[in-house]
């Protein structure tokens, strides 16, 4: 009970946290996107008046009240989801952005980040099992390097070899050009086969986490003397495996899978601006490109407040694994 | 009690039988012979050694870059969009840039920022950690939940929210946004240490008998966990390494630095990949594992000193 008191106090504190520092950021910065737009306007030979900066500053919607005034504002318009308007797309409101974009990440991140951990959670137990063979120094070189290689590069290479070179899978977007997202299969096969290359890229950049995670979980749990206990025993090889060292060297595993499950909304920012996938991480590429802050600023809020509900959740969950945070 | 109370944490199998001679003992001033002796340890690690090697290859390559590359990197001398030729050995740039030579000096920026945020973020995370793991109460209940927010916040977006806020772009500026981002993993596994160290006999006879605050922290509990601070550092040294390449890929460094990820972002902007020039991707890309791969298998051999169950038999 005490455990799970303290995990809300902590969970609603940092949700406060969080949403403060989202609006203090760009308060605190040293320049402004006020400055920034009149740089560009000085760039272009008109001098900047203070009339000009006056029109910038109601365009961008600065308001010219205290700080504490601003913050009780800032709330309310997050509470309603009012994000201001974004210059990337000025024909919907920065939510309607952001909702369409939602299930395109939330789809393609959050199947690969599953699979991705139950590949690689396999693989370290497997790897740290036959620890020093020939299996293991392999696993382990190769999780090394993939975890080297840059995500977005990998995603340039692929889409280099596979999708141009040798035109196996289109060039880039979540469905071909022109057709309107619905569920009927045709539609659902096609967004399918814009997905494979992309998926490819982010599964194989996050294995490697989950390899070295569990191969070094693996081999401190093979070490504790229950292991050698039951293997005295006689138990078969495999039972000592998979439900005596494997079971209780997933428990940290399963913490870090909660944070990775709540970077699922962020996406991937690189992977999915190198495919132009139409998610929340190619979004949040755009609002970088074009200097999109209002849409920045909202895509931040949602990938944080996403994260630490999910880490909440996992937590939670964490309650029934684990026996020993119950007291 | 026995020894191992004295230290808790494995220490390296240093010192291979007999101690250095007196001499030169004396001679090597303190901090030079601590360190040459961490990296003969880590030298008997073969995975780390073949990261020092690669490791020194990058430095050398970095320092003797006016020497390696054939032309000025940033001269637009040369035809634009040239595939690999006598002249230009990886082709040129769409700028009419020779790309082996960026290439070359590109490995300056990468090394610096890589080693330059691993520091600055290590320095944080030990400072943050040792106050808070050596000091329970209010301080260590406000640094801690800093360091928790710090935490579960996604890096990679806060960096490039930062990045884009920020006016100035230079490598300086990549180097605080990075470590910014990146003390915290490190804070929490010294702070832990810390806390148990806190309670053991060494620390707490040497506060008996009259140390100062510094001198216990630095000097009684540090000296322990050098092995939790080099691996912070080269796993924070790794992830500036990717987050740079990361940042400027996205357009968010400075576009008249000469790095990897610049060559990278204007590959992409002059979409070198559709027309051919795939070496424009693949080398930066390429080099910029390199230096990763080397980071994390130096940091192998540092993770076996930790913990004796990882080391190879």
């Amino acid at each position: 009970m005490r455990y799970l008191l303290r995990k809300v106090v902590m969970f609603v504190s940092t949700l406060w946290a969080a949403v403060t520092l989202n609006f203090l950021l760009p308060r605190l910065m040293p320049g402004s996107p006020v400055d920034a737009a009149l740089a560009r306007l000085a760039q272009s030979g008109q001098p900047v008046t203070n009339a000009q900066r006056r029109a910038v500053e109601i365009q961008l919607g600065i308001p010219h009240t205290g700080l504490a005034t601003q913050y009780v504002e800032y709330w309310k318009s997050i509470l309603a989801l009012r994000f201001g308007s974004s210059y990337s797309f000025p024909s919907e409101t920065v939510a309607q952005t952001i909702g369409k974009a939602l299930p395109w990440t939330l789809v393609l991140v959050g199947v690969t980040t599953v699979f991705a951990f139950v590949l690689g959670t396999l693989l370290g137990a497997y790897a740290g099992w036959r620890r020093a063979t020939v299996a293991d120094s392999s696993v382990t070189l190769g999780a090394t390097l993939f975890a080297a290689f840059p995500p977005f590069w990998l995603g340039m290479l692929a889409l280099y070899l596979l999708a141009f070179k040798y035109g196996w899978f289109p060039i880039k977007g979540g469905y071909t050009a022109g057709a309107t997202p619905n569920l009927s299969p045709a539609f659902l096969g096609d967004a399918a086969g814009h997905s494979v290359l992309p998926a490819l890229t982010l599964v194989i950049t996050a294995l490697s986490g989950w390899v070295f995670g569990m191969r070094n979980n693996m081999i401190n749990t093979l070490g504790e003397d229950y292991v050698t206990f039951a293997e005295a025993n006689g138990l078969r090889v495999r039972t000592v495996a998979l439900l005596y060292a494997a079971r209780n060297a997933l428990l940290p595993n399963v913490t870090a899978f909660g944070l990775s499950l709540g970077a699922v909304v962020g996406g991937s920012v690189l992977v999915e601006g190198v495919f132009s996938y139409p998610g929340l991480g190619n979004l949040l590429y755009i609002a970088v490109s074009n200097h999109d802050f209002p849409l920045m600023q909202a895509l931040f809020l949602v990938i944080t407040v996403s994260m630490l509900v999910t880490i909440f959740a996992v937590d939670l969950l964490y309650v029934r694994l684990d026996p020993r945070v119950r007291r | 009690m026995t020894a191992t109370t004295v230290s808790p944490l494995p220490q390296p199998p240093a010192e291979p039988a007999a101690p250095a001679p007196a001499g030169s003992a004396s001679a090597v001033p303190g901090p030079l012979r601590f360190l040459g002796r961490a990296l003969r340890t880590l030298w008997s690690n073969s995975k780390a050694r073949i990261g020092l090697v690669v490791l020194g290859l990058n430095v050398a390559v970095a320092v003797l870059a006016p020497v390696l590359a054939p032309h000025p990197p940033t001269s637009t001398s040369f035809e634009p969009y040239h595939n690999p030729s006598g002249t230009n050995w990886f082709g040129t740039t769409g700028n009419g840039q020779d790309v082996f030579s960026q290439l070359v000096y590109g490995a300056r920026v990468s090394l610096l920022v890589g080693l330059a945020a691993g520091a600055v973020a290590t320095v944080v995370a030990v400072t943050i950690g040792l106050i808070s793991g050596y000091r329970p109460g209010v301080l260590d209940e406000v640094l801690s939940f800093v360091t928790n927010l710090a935490l579960v916040i996604p890096g990679l977006p806060l960096m490039i929210i930062l990045a884009a806020y920020l006016p100035s772009r230079s490598v300086w500026t990549i180097v605080a946004v990075v470590a910014f981002t990146s003390w915290a993993t490190g804070a929490r596994v010294i702070r832990s240490q810390a806390s148990t160290l806190r309670s053991r006999e060494f620390v707490t006879s040497a506060v008996f008998s009259g140390e100062r605050l510094a001198r216990v922290v630095f000097r009684e509990i540090l000296p322990n966990m050098t092995s939790l601070v080099a691996g912070s550092f080269f796993a924070a040294a790794t992830a500036a390494v990717m987050a740079e390449a990361s940042l400027e890929f996205l357009g968010l460094g400075d576009p008249n630095t000469v790095s990897w990820g610049t060559i990278l972002y204007y590959a992409q902007q002059q979409n070198s990949l559709l027309t051919g020039q795939w070496v424009l991707v693949f080398a930066p890309g390429l080099a910029i594992a390199l230096l990763a791969v080397s980071f994390t298998l130096i940091n192998f051999g540092v993770d076996a000193l930790s913990n004796p169950r990882l080391r190879e038999k």
